[in-house]
């Protein structure tokens, strides 16, 4: 009987091909293979009908002049100028759209999901409905919107709303006074940076100062007060080395000062109110993360709400805040592309439009394109995670 | 010995109970609050008063032509003269019955799946999602049963919007749930090729995916491949999306406890069974706002389409913008348009949050 | 899932049409139409009416092409695209031909893989002005803002003569012309500037076209004609002699009207070739006989498309111009069918 029962090895009679780990190899090299002949017949196809139709391929017409002028430009651009320069152009146009977006989408996100929160009903309300109705709009309606309905019908110039004689809005945008140097702002500038570090520096000692004695120091107040008086002190000093550049009526417009054109404005107003509506949702689920009984103990021991928010509420609903805050911002970023739609000189419209128009190189111009966007995705998301797990560290 | 009979409770004070009560504790609570309070209500009387007045009480509602529109509020004269365009595009006027016939089919498709008592749910849910396609688009292209053959490049309004979301969602989720299980695959191939798959997609706006499905897959293709526009859109939008789908269903998947995996092989249950009977219905459970949410950011996509010449509901209001018989109209036109994605969007999200209480009452943890 | 593949295979399979790896004509004679790369809306040249209906000077060449390839005019799909995306459309077979006042430039001919096949309308680009700005002329608008569209040769044009003249401007670049006319009547730009034909074309858009008006100046030379892909010479020549055929029928005095009465009685060897009567034939294009025939007796000639599109009749109301036959102080001129 039990001579009957021997265990086989188990090699010597499953056949090899139900062997889970045999079978997981040939699938993956299946896979491989399947893969690199998809990409193999992509790629030939696409050098194949390149070669044929005689299109040009290669970076080469980088260095080519670009011959067309761009609406707003963060550095020296002109017509001489290369197909290189205005990828450049329209990289910084698209970067300045997601910074000047991520920021005010931040405040009023917070400002929305704190006042969700918000004892008062009538506040809460509003909240909810702002959150509501703009998170269920598609965002390129709302920079439509803002754009044809709100900001065209704005007077022509010659009939611009003015604040003062130095502050001006009409249909070609915002036009706001200039700050220019003179010879000895630097020591403003100085005096500031000066006043930063000397803040992070006091700010750091009068923590260690708490953590080691219990002793208070009103870090916070004296450091505000040194970023701003020890800067205005230094420019009374060295006597005012500013002046204003003020907007003028031209011929056809305004010129000189500092100029928001209407597309930036309407894309950064769509962009934040949008995205706001979100972040705003991901802080109200954050500090609800928190239990109620945290609020308790804090209160329990004796601290004071303002404190127990600074202290126990905020750090806490952080991380839960924080991952989604990121993909908040990497879709900001991602819709900025968006602009092509209204004629926002960014990314998609300079160089994915005009410059593959030109060159007919799409396939390398798409390439560019994308690349960068993948870039920024990951940039973003590797800073963010360092942040996250920095968080996570100080919590134990 | 005296025996202690305590006295009934007195009734709250009036302030604290009623109208007043709640008025107090909800909207003046403290001197901060009702500075809040008053606030609110000040922005409220700006703004609701006036857009009321603009929007019902002073709108023009009938008419044919811009004449009708003269009494200074909105002009719903121009959402009404060119509703039909915005609902079917350019699709020929003597065919509308095939779109309604097909949106009848649906929602009586539909009606079965709120009746408690109907038994086949999942097999009716399967065939609206991959039977009832085949027949909406027979019914929309025609060429058969003697119906007038429509290209696809007449198409428009909120019919192509409709096309193209559920199409997307159709193609999505099942891609989204196996890039998903792929990427927790142990199969180190397997999930690298998911990782980067999905970052991919995740990392680039769809805007440039929409541009290269359009202009640029012929090029990828055998010579004289012919693609329809709509397919490669939609291509397009499915690939996207199944990206962030994958996230959301990579959530739930990492949400079930290990024993439920390790319980599911105890049983020998192969990986594909294990799959589908013990752990997906689960993870899918506990992911439906997700999903629901990934569907809800598909719809509003579907917009992005107009930027490479389709002509979905916001392209078809566009166009009529530029009309020069109804030139300035753009803010009745642009919130007509944002009302009907609200009702849709809206919709779907308190679907969700229904369907989460419904399904979460036996598991709640 | 083995039923989703199958039905999604299914749909997709009725969705793309032929796959052959042949030339373009047999993949158009295969799937039995011309597709047709036009504008997504430029009166007179390519522009669809609200029942989809294609109608211009531009879509005129598209159903020449398909008359003489099927002897219906009718079999023609179009693909509405922006100035953007026309070239990779063409590029890529999105599209068949590319008539899609298109700018004839030494870039676009030798680096794109393309290959112009003739000039159906002898443009320049000038400037529209609102009258109330009180500008006469392009030279005193230093500092202007210009709405354009995007990925245009006028662009680069613009571009070039502030530079010739050392003034500033300020560009707002759109996608489509319709953004740019809007643009321009919400006053966001001073002067909107293109091919004068196109400026005509959106003044008619505006909601009171006497506002503006068109300056006299012409900045550039703007020879707009269709477009093929490079490399198929059968094909280049099928879309080239069908410009070529409506200018001869012009000249040689045959319309759609009186085309049936010449093919029975003309004795004119000019007239029988161009009609496929004797002497040339259309098997060396790959095309039927009769080819010239049918783009006569069913689009018309030059001068006919020309009227029914932009010329005095029409809403555009422009005069033939540069574009009058060579006999009469134009520019047309084809060679002869022989």
């Amino acid at each position: 009987m039990a001579a009957e029962h021997t265990p086989q090895s188990s090699t010597s009679k499953v056949p090899l091909w139900r062997l889970p780990a045999f079978r997981a190899i040939l699938f993956q090299v299946l896979l491989v293979l399947g893969i690199l002949a998809f990409g193999n017949f992509l790629l030939s196809n696409t050098l194949q009908n390149m070669e044929q139709r005689g299109i040009t391929t290669g970076f080469g017409f980088l260095d080519n002049a670009a011959g067309f002028g761009i609406l707003q430009s963060l550095i020296p651009f002109d017509e001489t100028d290369s197909y290189g320069r205005t990828f450049i152009v329209g990289l910084l146009n698209t970067l300045l759209v997601a910074a000047l977006g991520i920021l005010f989408a931040t405040f009023l996100g917070f400002f929305i999901g704190v006042a969700r929160l918000s004892k008062n009903w009538l506040v809460a309300r509003l909240a909810t409905v702002y959150i509501e109705t703009f998170r269920n709009i598609p965002l390129l309606l709302q920079i439509m919107f803002w754009y044809f309905a709100v900001l065209r019908p704005l007077p022509r110039p010659r009939q611009s709303l003015s604040v003062g004689d130095s502050i001006f809005l009409n249909n070609r945008g915002l036009f706001i006074p200039r700050p220019v140097a003179e010879d000895g702002f630097g020591l403003v500038l100085a005096a500031l940076l000066l006043a930063v570090i000397g803040s992070i520096l006091l700010v750091r000692w009068a923590h260690r100062r708490q953590e080691a004695t219990g002793q208070q120091f009103p870090g916070g107040l004296v450091s505000l007060a040194a970023i701003i008086g020890l800067p205005l002190a230094t420019y009374w000093l060295s006597g005012s080395p500013l002046h204003w550049d003020y907007p003028v009526l031209g011929g056809f417009n305004f010129s000189g000062g500092l100029e928001v054109i209407p597309e930036l404005a309407a894309l950064v107003l769509a962009l934040s109110i949008y995205t706001a509506a979100f972040i705003a949702e991901a802080v109200r689920s954050g500090i609800q993360a928190v239990s109620h009984g945290q609020t308790e103990a804090a209160y329990a021991l004796g601290l004071r709400p303002r404190l127990t928010l600074k202290l126990v509420i905020i750090p806490q609903a952080m991380r839960v805040i924080i991952p989604q805050l990121t993909s908040q911002y990497l879709n900001l970023t991602k819709n900025s592309s968006l602009a092509t739609a209204i004629g926002y000189p960014d990314l998609v419209n300079v160089f994915a439009g005009t410059t593959l128009n030109q060159t007919g190189q799409a396939v390398e111009v798409i390439a560019m394109t994308m690349g960068v966007y993948l870039f920024i995705s990951l940039v973003i998301s590797t800073f963010m995670n360092w942040y996250n797990k920095r968080k996570q560290l100080i919590e134990r | 010995m005296t025996t202690h009979t305590p006295h009934p409770d007195l009734p709250p004070p009036s302030t604290s109970v009623g109208v007043i009560g709640w008025l107090r504790a909800n909207l003046f609570s403290s001197w901060a609050n009702s500075l809040l309070t008053l606030a609110a209500a000040y922005l409220l009387y700006l703004t609701i008063p006036p857009l009321i007045d603009w929007s019902l009480i002073k709108a023009d509602w009938v008419g044919e032509t811009r004449d009708a529109c003269d009494s200074g509020g909105a002009c719903w004269v121009f959402v009404s003269v060119r509703l039909n365009q915005f609902m079917y595009g350019l699709y020929p006027e003597s065919e509308y019955w095939r779109i309604n016939l097909a949106a009848v089919l649906l929602v009586l498709l539909m009606i079965p799946l709120f009746i408690k008592r109907f038994r086949a749910k999942l097999w009716l849910g399967l065939f609206i999602l991959f039977g009832y396609p085949v027949i909406a688009f027979y019914l929309f292209s025609g060429g058969v049963f003697g119906l007038e053959y429509v290209e696809t490049s007449r198409w428009g309004g909120l019919t192509l919007t409709l096309v193209l979301s559920s199409v997307g969602m159709a193609a999505s989720l099942p891609l989204g749930i196996l890039l998903a299980l792929g990427r927790r695959s142990t199969m180190p191939i397997v999930k690298a090729l998911s990782v980067v798959f999905i970052e991919f997609w995740r990392g680039v706006p769809l805007i440039t995916v929409l541009f290269m499905s359009s202009v640029m897959l012929p090029l990828f293709l055998p010579e004289g491949t012919h693609f329809d526009k709509l397919l490669r859109a939609m291509i397009g939008i499915a690939l996207f999306q199944s990206a962030y789908m994958a996230e959301v269903v990579r959530g739930g998947l990492q949400a079930i406890p290990k024993g439920q995996y390790e319980a599911a092989q105890a049983l020998g249950l192969s990986y594909w069974k294990s799959m589908s009977l013990i752990i997906l219905p689960q993870a899918l459970k506990l992911v439906i706002p997700g999903i629901v949410n990934t569907f809800i950011a598909l719809f509003k996509d579907t917009t992005l389409v107009l930027i490479i010449g389709l002509f979905d509901m916001l392209a078809m209001i566009q166009a009529a913008l530029a009309d020069p018989n109804w030139l300035g109209y753009a803010i009745e036109g642009l919130l007509f348009a944002a009302f009907v994605y609200w009702i849709f969007c809206f919709g779907m999200s308190r679907y969700s949050l229904a369907l989460e209480r419904k399904l979460n009452t036996g598991h709640a943890r | 899932m083995k039923n989703t593949l199958a039905i999604g295979l299914g749909v997709a399979l009725a969705l793309s049409g032929t796959v052959n790896a042949g030339t373009t004509l047999d993949g158009v004679k295969g799937k039995g139409f011309v597709q047709c790369g036009v504008s997504t809306g430029i009166p007179g040249f390519s522009s669809a009416d609200d029942k989809g209906k294609f109608t211009g000077i531009d879509v005129d060449m598209c159903r020449a092409v398909a008359a003489a390839i099927f002897g219906d005019a009718e079999k023609v799909k179009y693909s509405p695209l922006t100035a953007k995306e026309r070239f990779t459309a063409l590029q890529s077979g999105e599209v068949d031909m590319l008539p899609r006042n298109t700018t004839w430039t030494y870039t676009r001919d030798s680096s794109l893989g393309l290959n112009f096949t003739g000039v159906n309308y002898y443009d320049g680009q000038g400037f529209l002005v609102t009258k109330k700005l009180g500008v006469k002329s392009a030279l005193e608008m230093d500092g202007a803002a210009f709405c354009i569209q995007a990925g245009t040769t006028t662009e680069l044009n613009l571009a070039d003569y502030f530079r010739a003249n050392k003034m500033s401007y300020t560009p707002i670049t759109f996608d489509t012309s319709d953004q740019t006319i809007k643009a321009f009547e919400a006053g966001r730009c001073d002067a909107l500037t293109s091919d004068q034909s196109q400026l005509y074309a959106l003044r008619i858009k505006l909601s009171d076209p006497n506002s503006a008006m068109v300056l006299p100046e012409v900045i550039s030379k703007e020879p707009l004609g269709p477009v093929v892909r490079q490399g198929d010479d059968e094909w280049f020549n099928i879309v080239k002699w069908s410009l070529f055929a409506m200018v001869n029928a012009e000249e040689l005095g045959v319309t759609s009207a009186n085309v049936d009465e010449m093919k029975a009685s003309s004795t004119d060897p000019n007239v029988r070739r161009l009609l496929g009567i004797e002497g040339v034939k259309g098997e060396w294009m790959g095309i039927p006989d009769d080819w010239g025939y049918n783009i006569v007796k069913q689009v018309g000639n030059y001068g006919e498309a020309f009227e029914r599109n932009v010329g005095m009749g029409s809403a555009l109301g422009i005069s033939r111009g540069l574009n009058a036959l060579w006999s009469k102080g134009g520019l047309q001129y084809a060679p002869p069918i022989r």
